[in-house]
C-alpha cells in the first residue's frame, strides 16, 4: 500500500514529489516540497480512489536543535507534520513539509478541512509559523498577551530560566485591556437588520461547562446565532515539557491529559515509545492493561453519565454513579495505589504484578454493575424529560463527522462501527471478544446510547481478563524496560549497571519518530514521539479527541437554545485537559 | 372569638419557621434518597444547620452591585416573601383558624401569587446581569401562562362548591373531597403550582446548569434569603392550597384534631415537592410552554365546561 499511494502521488504530480520516510510505526510517510502540499492534500482527499477523508491531526517540529541525520534530507528549520486517515484503507498517512527561516509560513488548509482551523492556530501559537489565508489566526491556548512561542527550542521550559516575575503597572493595564471582550476580534457582528444580539460569556467559571471553558455566545432571544469556545485555560504545556522529562518520568504527566480515562493515557503514551524502542510487552502485562483501561473507561462513562443527567437537571443520578465510580477506584487503589493519577504503567509492562486478592475485587464488582447500569437505564435514558431534551439535539451527519475529526463514541453515534480496538488492534486488543455498539441519528441521545452499552461491553472485557489471566511476567526483559527487571541486579553486574542507569538517567530511546492511536474513552488518542536518541523525547505531540469534538461546538449548536447547548456539551463528553494538554 | 392578632402571630410564627425547618428537611430528605449522608453535625440530626444557614445569611455582607438599579433590587427580594405570606391570609388552617375569613378568597390568592412574579421580573431586571435578565425573563412568561390554567382549573372547584370562599370550599367536601371529581382540575393545579413556585422540573428560571442561578445570580445575603425562604414558603402554600381546595382541608376522622389533619396533609404534598426534585431533569423552556398552552390550557378549559355543564343538569333535574 505505502508503495502504490508513493507512486499515485508521483505519477500525478511528478517524480520527486513524494520522498518516503523511514520511520518506526507502520505509518507511511513522505516528505513533500511546499508548494505542493495544499494540491496534494486536496488530490488525497478529494479524488484519489479510497480517499483519506480525516485529517486527523497537524502539528510542527522545531528541527533547528535536532542534531542528527534525517532520511538523508537537509535539515530543516520546521517541519509541519499533516496526519491523515482514510477509513476505507484503514490506514494512516502522514506527510512532511520542510520549512526553512524563523518564523516561516505556509499556506492554509482550511478551505480543505474546517478543522484545520485550530490545529493551524494551535500551530501558530507553538511555534510562530503563519498561515497564509487563515480565516483567524490567533493565538489558541497561550494568552493574547504572551510573548513567544512555546514550543520553539528557544523558548524557556521553566521559570527559572525566565528571569524573575515583574508586574508593572503597564503590564497590569496591557494585560486587564487584553480581556475586554470584542465581538469583532471573534468575527462576530454585533447587530442583524433588525436588532442588536445580545452577547453571554458561558464561562471559564461556569457550572456547565465542567471546567475552565469559555465560549461566547451570540444570542437573539434564548436562540443562539453563533457560538464561539475559547480554550487555552487549562493549558499546561504538556507537550514542552516531555522534551524535559526522561522518557520515564513523563508517565505520570499522561495521567493527567484527560485526567478521567487514567491508564488510557499511560497506554497511549507508552505504545508510541515501545514502538520507538521496540519493546515487546509480555502477555501478562497486556492483560493487565486491557483490564485497567476498561476499568476506567467505565470509570470515565460513568463520570460522563452522571453529569450529562445534571445538566440536564437531574440531581440525583450523579450521586448513584459517583458512589459506583468510587468502586472502581477500590479497584484501582488496590492495584495500583492511586486513584484517578494511577501512573501505573511502565515502559514494557506495569509496575509492579497484581496484588493477592485483586480478582475477588474485579469479580464483585462485574456482578454487581449489570444490575445498576439496568437502574440507570430506567432513571436516565428511558426519562421522557431526558429524551426530550436530548433526541434531535446536536445533530452531525457522518460525512460532518469525518470532515471535523470526530472519534470514538461521537462517530460511532453517526452509525458508522470504527473502533480502534477492533479496527487497528493495539496492546493486544485483539485477544478479546467485544462488540461495537453504534447509533443512526448523530443525536445527543444516540451518543449516550453508545456510550452506556460501550460500558457493557467493557465488563465484558474484564470479564475476560478476569478468566484468562495469564501467568508470567509482568514487565519485559527487554533493557529499555524501566525500571528494568530487579531480581537479578544483586548477582550480576551488568543488570546492576543497567538498573542504575535507566533509573539515573532513564532510558536512551534509539532515534527516530512513531505514534500509536488507541481508542480512548473520549476518542482516538495519539502520541506522536520524535526521538533524536536521547533520553528525553525531542518533540512529543498529544493528539487528543476532545480538542477536534470542541471546535465542532459552533456548528452544531447554531439554531438551538441556550438549554440545548448544554445538552450538547454534555452529550460530547469533553475534558478540559484533554483539549488544553 | 380568638384574639385575630394571636392567630396572626401563631400563623406567622408557624409559618416563617416551617419554611426554615423545610430547608432542613429538603436536605436531609434529598441526602437519604441520593445515598449520602446531608446535613448531619450541627444539633441533632444536624437541625441546627437552619439556625447556622440562617445565622451566616444574616451577618454575610449585604452588597448590592454597583451596576444594579438600587431601590428595584432591594425591593424585589420583599415582594416575593411578602405576597406568599399575605396568601397565607385566606387559607382556613382549622374550623375559626384563619387569619381572614374572605369570601373572595380564591381570587386574594390568585391575584396574590401573581404580584409574585414581579420578584422575579423585578429581581432579574435590577441586576443588570445578562444571565439575570434571561432568567427574569424566562420566569414572566413561565408563570404568566401557568398562572392561566391555575386560574382555570381551580374554577372546577369554585363551580362545584359554589363559592370562592376556602372555608366554604372545605365545607363542601363533607361528603366526597373534590379529588375525586376534579382529578384533571387537580393534576394541573399541582403542575401549575409546580411552576409556580419554580421548582425541579419547572425551575428554568434559575437552572443552574445554564444560567448560573438565573434571576438571583447577584444576590447574596438576606436578599437572597428572601428569595430562599419565599421559595420554601411558596411550597408550602401550594401543598396547603392542594389540601384545602381537593384534599378536604381540615376534615378527617375525628380522632385526631382538624389542625392536624391540615398539618398531615399539607406535609405529605411538601415531600411530594422534594421528592420531584429529587427525580425528575429539566425540560427546555420551550417545551414547558408548549405543554403548558397546548395540553394544559384546552384540557383545564375542558375541565371547567364539563364541571358546569354536569352541574347545570344536576340542578334542573
Amino acid at each position: 500500500m505505502p508503495e502504490s499511494i508513493a507512486a499515485e502521488l508521483s505519477s500525478r504530480f511528478g517524480e520527486d514529489t513524494v520522498k518516503a520516510q523511514v520511520t518506526r510505526d507502520e505509518t507511511p510517510t513522505f516528505r513533500t516540497p511546499q508548494e505542493k502540499i495544499v494540491a496534494i492534500l486536496q488530490y488525497l482527499k478529494n479524488e484519489i480512489k479510497m480517499p483519506y477523508r480525516m485529517l486527523y491531526d497537524l502539528t510542527a517540529i522545531d528541527e533547528r536543535a535536532y542534531k542528527r541525520e534525517q532520511n538523508g534530507h537537509k535539515p530543516y528549520d520546521f517541519t509541519l507534520v499533516y496526519t491523515l486517515f482514510s477509513f476505507d484503507r484503514n490506514e494512516f498517512l502522514r506527510l512532511k513539509v520542510g520549512l526553512y527561516g524563523d518564523f516561516p509560513s505556509s499556506d492554509t488548509i482550511t478551505h480543505l478541512w474546517p478543522a484545520a482551523n485550530w490545529y493551524e492556530r494551535e500551530v501558530f501559537d507553538m511555534f510562530g509559523i503563519r498561515f497564509n489565508g487563515h480565516p483567524l489566526l490567533k493565538r489558541i491556548l497561550m494568552p493574547p498577551t504572551w510573548e513567544g512561542h512555546p514550543l520553539r527550542k528557544e523558548h524557556p521550559a521553566r521559570a527559572t530560566e525566565m528571569g524573575p516575575f515583574k508586574l508593572f503597572d503597564e503590564k497590569v493595564d496591557r494585560e486587564q485591556s487584553a480581556l475586554l471582550f470584542s465581538p469583532e476580534e471573534w468575527g462576530l457582528k454585533r447587530h442583524s437588520d433588525d436588532a442588536d444580539y445580545m452577547f453571554l460569556n458561558i464561562g471559564p467559571q461556569h457550572p456547565g461547562t465542567h471546567g475552565v471553558l469559555r465560549i461566547i455566545l451570540q444570542l437573539e432571544g434564548e436562540n443562539i446565532v453563533d457560538a464561539v469556545p475559547d480554550i487555552g485555560f487549562h493549558h499546561r504545556g504538556a507537550e514542552k515539557m516531555a522534551e524535559r522529562q526522561s522518557w520515564h518520568t513523563y508517565i505520570p504527566y499522561t495521567d493527567r491529559i484527560d485526567y478521567l480515562g487514567g491508564v488510557n493515557n499511560n497506554l497511549a503514551y507508552l505504545l508510541a515509545v515501545e514502538k520507538l524502542g521496540g519493546i515487546d510487552v509480555p502477555l501478562r502485562a497486556q492483560v493487565i492493561r486491557v483490564m485497567l483501561c476498561e476499568l476506567f473507561r467505565i470509570a470515565s462513562h460513568v463520570v460522563w453519565y452522571g453529569t450529562f443527567a445534571q445538566d440536564l437537571g437531574q440531581l440525583s443520578p450523579v450521586f448513584y454513579m459517583f458512589t459506583d465510580r468510587e468502586r472502581i477506584f477500590e479497584i484501582i487503589e488496590a492495584i495500583c495505589g492511586g486513584r484517578m493519577h494511577p501512573n501505573w504503567f511502565r515502559i514494557g509492562g506495569v509496575a509492579q504484578d497484581l496484588p493477592k486478592g485483586w480478582d475477588t475485587l474485579v469479580k464483585n464488582f462485574v456482578q454487581y454493575f449489570p444490575a445498576k447500569l439496568r437502574e440507570y437505564d430506567k432513571m436516565v435514558m428511558q426519562n421522557y424529560l431526558f429524551k426530550a431534551r436530548t433526541k434531535g439535539i446536536g445533530i452531525y451527519t457522518l460525512e460532518e463527522a469525518i470532515e471535523w475529526g470526530v472519534t470514538g463514541p461521537g462517530l460511532r453515534a453517526c452509525g458508522l462501527e470504527w473502533d480502534m480496538r477492533k479496527k487497528r488492534p493495539y496492546g493486544g486488543y485483539e485477544n478479546f471478544a467485544f462488540e461495537v455498539p453504534v447509533a443512526d441519528n448523530g443525536d445527543c441521545y444516540d451518543r449516550a446510547v453508545v456510550r452506556v452499552e460501550e460500558m457493557r461491553q467493557s465488563l465484558r472485557i474484564i470479564q475476560q481478563c478476569l478468566e484468562y489471566m495469564p501467568e508470567g511476567d509482568f514487565k519485559s526483559h527487554h533493557p529499555l524496560a524501566t525500571p528494568p527487571v530487579k531480581q537479578n541486579t544483586m548477582q550480576d553486574i551488568e543488570t546492576l549497571i543497567h538498573h542504575f542507569l535507566n533509573v539515573s538517567w532513564g532510558p536512551v530511546i534509539p532515534a527516530g519518530e512513531a505514534m500509536s492511536c488507541t481508542e480512548a474513552t473520549k476518542g482516538w488518542n495519539s502520541y506522536y514521539l520524535v526521538s533524536d536518541g536521547n533520553t528525553a523525547a525531542y518533540r512529543t505531540r498529544i493528539r487528543t479527541p476532545s480538542f477536534p469534538h470542541m471546535q465542532m461546538i459552533p456548528l452544531i449548536s447554531r439554531g438551538y437554545t441556550v438549554a440545548d447547548l448544554l445538552s450538547i456539551l454534555g452529550g460530547m463528553d469533553y475534558v478540559l485537559a484533554d483539549i488544553d494538554r | 372569638m380568638t384574639n385575630p392578632w394571636w392567630i396572626i402571630g401563631g400563623v406567622l410564627f408557624v409559618l416563617l419557621n416551617a419554611a426554615a425547618g423545610l430547608i432542613w428537611l429538603e436536605r436531609r430528605m434529598l441526602a437519604l434518597w441520593q445515598d449520602r449522608y446531608g446535613p448531619n453535625r450541627a444539633g441533632p440530626f444536624g437541625i441546627l444547620i437552619v439556625l447556622a444557614d440562617t445565622l451566616k445569611l444574616f451577618f454575610k455582607e449585604d452588597w448590592i452591585p454597583p451596576f444594579a438599579d438600587k431601590v428595584v433590587f432591594v425591593f424585589a427580594p420583599a415582594v416575593v416573601a411578602a405576597s406568599v405570606l399575605m396568601s397565607f391570609v385566606i387559607v382556613p388552617f382549622a374550623p375559626g383558624i384563619v387569619v381572614s375569613d374572605m369570601n373572595i378568597g380564591i381570587l386574594f390568592f390568585l391575584a396574590m401569587s401573581s404580584l409574585g412574579v414581579y420578584s422575579i421580573v423585578l429581581g432579574g431586571w435590577a441586576s443588570n446581569n445578562k444571565y439575570a435578565l434571561l432568567g427574569a425573563m424566562r420566569g414572566a412568561s413561565q408563570m404568566i401562562s401557568y398562572e392561566v390554567f391555575m386560574g382555570l382549573a381551580l374554577m372546577g372547584v369554585v363551580v362545584m362548591s359554589g363559592s370562592f370562599n376556602l372555608s366554604v370550599i372545605v365545607e363542601a367536601q363533607k361528603n366526597v373531597w373534590f379529588i375525586f371529581p376534579q382529578l384533571i382540575g387537580f393534576v394541573i393545579f399541582l403542575i401549575a403550582g409546580i411552576a409556580e413556585t419554580h421548582r425541579l422540573p419547572f425551575d428554568i428560571p434559575e437552572a443552574e446548569s445554564e444560567l448560573v442561578a438565573g434571576f438571583h445570580s447577584e444576590y447574596s445575603g438576606m436578599k437572597f434569603g428572601m428569595f430562599f425562604i419565599g421559595e420554601y414558603l411558596g411550597i408550602t402554600l401550594i401543598s396547603a392550597m392542594v389540601v384545602v381546595l381537593y384534599f378536604g382541608g381540615w376534615l378527617g376522622p375525628s380522632f385526631l384534631p382538624p389542625v392536624i389533619w391540615f398539618v398531615i396533609k399539607t406535609f405529605a404534598f411538601i415531600m411530594l415537592f422534594i421528592l420531584l426534585r429529587a427525580s425528575m431533569p429539566r425540560p427546555r423552556y420551550d417545551q414547558l410552554m408548549e405543554y403548558g398552552w397546548k395540553v394544559l390550557f384546552p384540557l383545564s378549559l375542558l375541565n371547567l365546561m364539563v364541571t358546569a355543564a354536569i352541574k347545570l343538569w344536576l340542578s334542573t333535574h
